[in-house]
């Protein structure tokens, strides 16, 4: 056979495909999670091929570098100007590149970050057979309490996957909210949900609870995306488009031209309205919205503390930006239909979590009952249908997502033999042992409860704000009335660290390696600097505050 | 030569600066820096009297603008001073008597650990009362009342560790608030009504009529009365009097100052001070009378009855203060007599309790006059200017109360009709009962049998004259009772001096000034000797006989205490007790009913989070279903 053939049979054969236009990729803008997916690949690759004994370290080392790169590449695209003049849609449609993409990816990088080091942390735990451990399982496939289980303990075996898994997930949490079309957000939501049910799964201690709260996660979790599928199939048979910017068009009536084998369907609003609510629905469960908020003390409760505090902080974030996105992209248009549902919504949400939190025993499930109540507080400011309303939410997931990390990470650290001492009796008397643990604790819980001086009432008063200028006033006294609720038992919390007294078997604090210190660390000073000088950041947000359409 | 005017109270402020702030190294000469400065305030005076002197009348006022206090849009209050005649008045007798009073406690309080304390006490309250008179405004007078109100709580507390006088300074604290909520009061009434609580505007001055003139006659009553209730927590008025003889726990000299002299005089300066105001509010002003006219039999009468020779004397202040408040209630008849007879009061009264102090010093502290007697001999000094210092307040012709007080019931008679008839009896009676109780109070102290008793460790009293840095000062004092009320009155001087400021009228006397001064001469005499008949002739029993049911309700000051108690504690009492009850069963209730609630709540809600992920998903439907229905209700709606 001749060159001459081969080149010619090739153009015979690419003739017609050269007819389809290769898809333009721009590859710099989409760079972050690139580099994250990139990443989690190799660590893959790693689990694969290095020894056991480096892979811990390689993992790492692999997966702050990569969030690191991810972050710096974020930050040279804000510089760049891709978060305001030059945001645009890369990716065919498929990828927002703008101001609140890049502001919602650098806050999951970096809450990635201390995620990783939170994860990493291996003194807390006592050495098992002289192998220093953390708070995943030895090896996650072995049935708990059986020999293989006990085997895999004496062996030093750890379950090095998670850093992959958290990359993957990350990865999907960065595409979340810069989605631009439904099939790209839904598999964006598949991406980043899988590796978390799996991640719920491994933890090294009451493992049976942990399986439980990871098969419950998933099975509600699949049930969610079924709605969130259907709903998308739905909205695309309304609009004949995945594209929001299509399906903007259409609920505006200023589609240019519409295809005539679908004219039967387009346009029905009927469609329109069920197919919108259950995407909606779909992001609602994953930021934990009563009445779809049930799995999150279950599965917080269950999770290894690491990753509950990490998905408490990055999932919020991630979806509450794919809301923002839907409500203020796709849906602006038909405001007047679900601002009365999302008002009814973050209602319930910011009573129901308060309320319930009252009598919460565990102090992981407490931190669920809060979440679900910030999530109330958000929805308020999502509702405000503004500009100030994107800003002051992006500034509320900032600062919620640091405070939480870094109440997890405390919560890490106050163990008994039993490891985490997680109920909340056991917890009296905490400032008189270890004053400084409790007195950061105190810090982390007054944010949650929205006290001036620190970042969660600079956050609660943006959205607040936002919420009553969007006319949301009445929202804003209930959110008022929860934050007192929600009060009660944060400070009950203080009041029992500081002023009851020990118990004689109490738990002690471990004193944690440098990693987690820098989580807590971080998150104490992002606490404090927001609450004490929040202008910048809210400057900041309000700039990043603008999506691109 | 205005820039001086700040000096005045700066000097003294600095002394209580310095002495409260100086700690314990200034024990051994603290004193001398407060007597010092309160001297240093004194000749500051006098020079600005001297240039005031100088100038015309109409010429005299001056003031010194300091700082912008209070700058707010529509409020404007400022730090800033205003010396004028009657403030320059108050401003000598302030730091002359002032002077003399640091001087003589030098050795009053020579055996006091805390001295220096004292001192720093004493310059505090000069300090604060001369910004009361300085004051061009009413928020700043305001400043300077609570000022003299704080060091008169300090020093009739001076000694704390005598329960009695702790509860007496408490007392006069917690009745002197009554007043001073008066006084703020009327200092809002006035920012509603006029927009501005500063003399100028709301006076007005010469040539520019004062917003006064554009408000109703209800509301400037209404600003006046309050105004009067602010005088009588200061002035221990009817019936705000009750502090007064109480007060007497303090150290002598402070009673001398403060609750003699210059401090009770303060509500009589801002009637004074308001003419404008009362002027033109008839109604108030005849309450003003009535108020006076009341104390000063009721202040009389409890006079007659006390054996404490402070208390005793306590009651004179206050019946004495009645003149001078019945005189500024009579309007521009009486105020230039009012403020004279706060002249010649503040001599002859501080050099009484000083004398006074004087016996008490050399008799051990005892106050019990029924166990004095013949005293006159041991201490010659104090006889004589104690003596003078009696013959002043019962106007003995020639001396100073003889002028200011007779002006007084002049002017009262004056007011016409039936009111003068009423107001002029009643200053006269008030003259009979003066000289009854001051010639019982002479004779039981410096006259008859000796009836000393030794003290509670038993030592015998050895009365002996008082040292030098004691005596002056009576002597000076004895100088003015003597002198002063003649040099005022003589060419008119006084009244020449003030009429710039306060304005003058004659009236309408329905009795001539001879009458008038025949009659007091006749009732003093009366009075005097009543007294006389009684104590002097007969023996004075040590113990106290059981007396008339009048004499007793006297002891007790007239029962005011017990009217009070009465009245106001266990009214105030039940109150409380209701207000608590109300606070425990219905906001508690409400508040511990809602926590109650809410934890019942989140139990019940607690109980849907089952852990079974069926029963979640179940829910997630229903959500789901209410989210789409809702949806599609809006639209269809």
């Amino acid at each position: 056979m001749s060159t001459a053939a081969v080149h010619s049979l090739w153009t015979t054969a690419a003739e017609p495909i050269s007819k389809i236009d290769a898809p333009k990729i721009e590859y710099g803008q989409l760079s972050p999670t690139l580099i994250v997916i990139g990443a989690a690949l190799v660590g893959v690759l790693v689990e694969a091929f290095v020894p056991r004994k480096s892979r811990y370290y390689t993992q790492v080392f692999l997966s702050v570098v990569a969030l690191a790169a991810a972050f710096a590449a974020v930050i040279a695209l804000a510089a760049g100007g891709y978060g305001t003049t030059k945001a645009h849609i890369a990716a065919m449609g498929a990828i927002a590149v703008d101001g609140p993409s890049l502001f919602l990816q650098g806050t999951i990088l970096l809450a990635g970050i201390l995620g990783v080091f939170t994860f990493a942390e291996r003194r807390l735990d006592p050495e098992a057979h002289g192998n220093r451990v953390d708070s995943f399982a030895a090896q996650a496939a072995s049935v708990p309490g059986s020999d293989s289980e006990k085997a895999a303990v004496r062996a030093g075996f750890t379950t090095t996957e998670v850093f992959p898994l958290l990359l993957f997930a990350i990865g999907g949490m960065l595409v979340f909210p810069s989605a631009n079309d439904l099939l790209t957000l839904f598999i964006a939501l598949e991406v980043f949900s899988l590796p978390l049910y799996l991640l719920c799964a491994v933890a090294r201690r009451k493992r049976l609870m942990s399986q439980e709260a990871a098969v419950k996660y998933f099975l509600l979790g699949a049930f969610a995306s079924a709605f969130t599928l259907f709903g998308i199939a739905l909205l695309y048979g309304y609009a004949g488009s995945v594209s929001y910017a299509t399906i903007a068009q259409v609920v505006d009536g200023t589609i240019p031209n519409v295809d005539p084998a679908l004219a039967g369907t387009m346009g029905n609003d009927v469609l329109l309205l069920i197919g919108a609510a259950m995407v909606v629905m779909g992001l609602l469960f994953k930021v934990g919205a009563v009445p779809f908020h049930m799995w999150t003390p279950d599965v917080y409760q269950g999770a290894p503390t690491p990753v509950t505090g990490f998905m408490a902080a990055a999932t919020k974030v991630a979806a509450f930006g794919a809301l923002l996105r839907l409500l203020y992209v796709v849906l602006p248009g038909l405001r007047w239909d679900w601002r009365p549902v999302m008002w009814a919504v973050a209602i319930v949400t910011m009573l129901g979590g308060a309320i319930v939190a009252i009598t919460q025993t565990d102090i992981k499930r407490l931190l669920a009952y809060s979440s679900i109540a910030h999530a109330g507080f958000i929805l308020a400011g999502v509702i405000a249908t503004s500009p100030d309303g994107v800003s002051s939410v992006l500034f509320y997931l900032g600062a919620y997502s640091f405070v939480t990390i870094g109440a997890f990470a405390v919560v890490t650290l106050v163990r008994d033999a039993g490891g985490e001492a997680t109920h909340l009796s056991k917890w009296a008397g905490l400032g008189r042992r270890s004053p400084l643990v409790a007195a950061v604790f105190a810090v982390f819980l007054l944010a949650f409860a929205g006290i001036p001086l620190t970042s969660g009432f600079a956050g609660k008063f943006a959205v607040f704000k936002a919420a009553a200028e969007g006319g949301a006033g009445a929202l804003v006294v209930v959110g008022v009335i929860s934050s007192a609720i929600a009060a009660f038992f944060y400070i009950r919390v203080i009041v029992l660290m500081f002023f009851s007294e020990p118990r004689p078997e109490g738990p002690t604090v471990a004193v944690p390696s440098p990693l987690t210190m820098t989580a807590i660390g971080f998150g104490v000073a992002v606490t404090l600097v927001l609450g004490v000088a929040p202008q910048y950041f809210l400057n900041l947000a309000s700039q990043a505050g603008v999506f691109v359409r | 030569m205005e820039n001086l005017i700040a000096l005045l109270v700066a000097a003294p402020l600095l002394g209580a600066a310095v002495l409260l702030c100086g700690g314990r190294r200034l024990d051994a000469v603290g004193h001398w820096i407060g007597t010092a400065l309160a001297a240093a305030s004194f000749v500051i005076g006098a020079i600005l009297f001297a240039d005031m002197l100088g100038k015309s009348a109409d010429h005299r006022a001056m003031s010194q603008y300091l700082f912008s206090w209070i700058p707010v849009e529509g409020f404007q209050a400022d730090v800033s001073f205003q010396l004028d005649q009657l403030s320059m008045t108050f401003v000598l007798l302030i730091t002359g008597v002032g002077s003399l009073i640091h001087l003589y406690s030098i050795g009053y309080m020579e055996h006091d650990e805390r001295r220096r304390r004292f001192f720093g006490y004493l310059n505090l309250f000069l300090a604060a009362m001369l910004l009361l008179v300085l004051a061009d405004n009413y928020l700043l007078l305001y400043v300077g009342w609570e000022g003299v109100g704080l060091a008169s709580y300090l020093l009739i507390g001076f000694w704390q560790h005598k329960p009695s006088a702790a509860t007496a300074a408490k007392k006069a604290f917690l009745v002197n608030r009554v007043g001073d909520m008066g006084l703020s009061i009327a200092i809002m009434l006035m920012f509603t009504t006029f927009g501005s609580f500063a003399f100028g505007p709301v006076l007005g001055t010469e040539g520019h009529p004062g917003l006064v003139g554009g408000a109703t006659e209800g509301k400037l009553t209404a600003v006046a009365l309050m105004l009067l209730l602010a005088a009588c927590g200061k002035s221990a008025q009817v019936p705000l009097q009750s502090w007064l003889g109480d007060a007497m726990e303090g150290p002598t000299p402070v009673s001398a100052l403060i609750h003699a002299a210059t401090m009770v005089t303060a509500g009589v300066y801002l009637i004074v001070r308001s003419a404008a105001i009362f002027n033109a509010a008839p109604d108030a002003q005849l309450v003003v009378t009535v108020v006076g006219a009341v104390t000063l039999l009721f202040g009389a009468i409890v006079g007659c009855a006390k054996d404490d020779i402070k208390k005793a004397l306590a009651g004179s202040t206050m019946s004495q203060i009645g003149y001078m408040v019945l005189a500024a209630g009579l309007g521009p008849i009486g105020y230039v007599f009012a403020i004279m007879h706060l002249v010649t009061h503040g001599f002859f009264k501080a050099g009484l309790f000083l004398g006074a102090g004087s016996v008490m010093h050399g008799m051990n502290d005892e106050v019990d006059m029924r166990k004095y007697g013949g005293l006159r001999t041991y201490m010659p000094i104090t006889f004589v200017t104690f003596g003078l210092g009696y013959l002043a307040i019962i106007g003995f012709p020639g001396l100073s109360g003889f002028f200011s007080k007779d002006k007084i019931i002049e002017a009262a008679f004056a007011k016409g009709g039936t009111e003068g008839w009423i107001l002029g009896g009643a200053a006269l009676l008030g003259a009979a009962i003066t000289a009854y109780y001051m010639t019982r109070v002479m004779i039981m102290t410096f006259f008859g049998e000796k009836r000393w008793q030794p003290d509670a460790e038993g030592h015998e009293p050895h009365p002996h004259e008082s040292p030098r840095s004691m005596t002056i000062p009576m002597i000076v004092l004895a100088f003015g009772s003597v002198f002063a009320g003649g040099f005022f009155s003589i060419g008119d001087r006084f009244l020449n001096w003030l009429e710039p400021v306060t304005g003058h009228s004659e009236g309408n006397s329905p009795v001539s000034a001879l009458t008038v001064t025949l009659a007091t001469m006749v009732l003093l005499v009366v009075g005097a000797g009543i007294a006389y008949a009684q104590y002097g002739r007969s023996p004075v029993p040590v113990v106290a006989p059981r007396g008339s049911l009048l004499t007793r309700a006297a002891r007790r000051d007239l029962l005011q205490d017990d009217f009070n108690h009465v009245v106001l504690v266990r009214g105030g009492e039940h109150l409380t007790r209701s207000l608590v009850y109300v606070d425990h069963t219905l906001v508690d209730g409400v508040v511990n009913g809602t926590a109650a609630s809410m934890g019942g709540l989140s139990g019940r809600l607690r109980k849907l989070q089952n852990g079974y992920a069926r029963s979640y998903a179940v829910s997630m439907f229903g959500g789901v279903a209410i989210l789409v229905a809702a949806t599609l209700l809006m639209r269809a709606v």
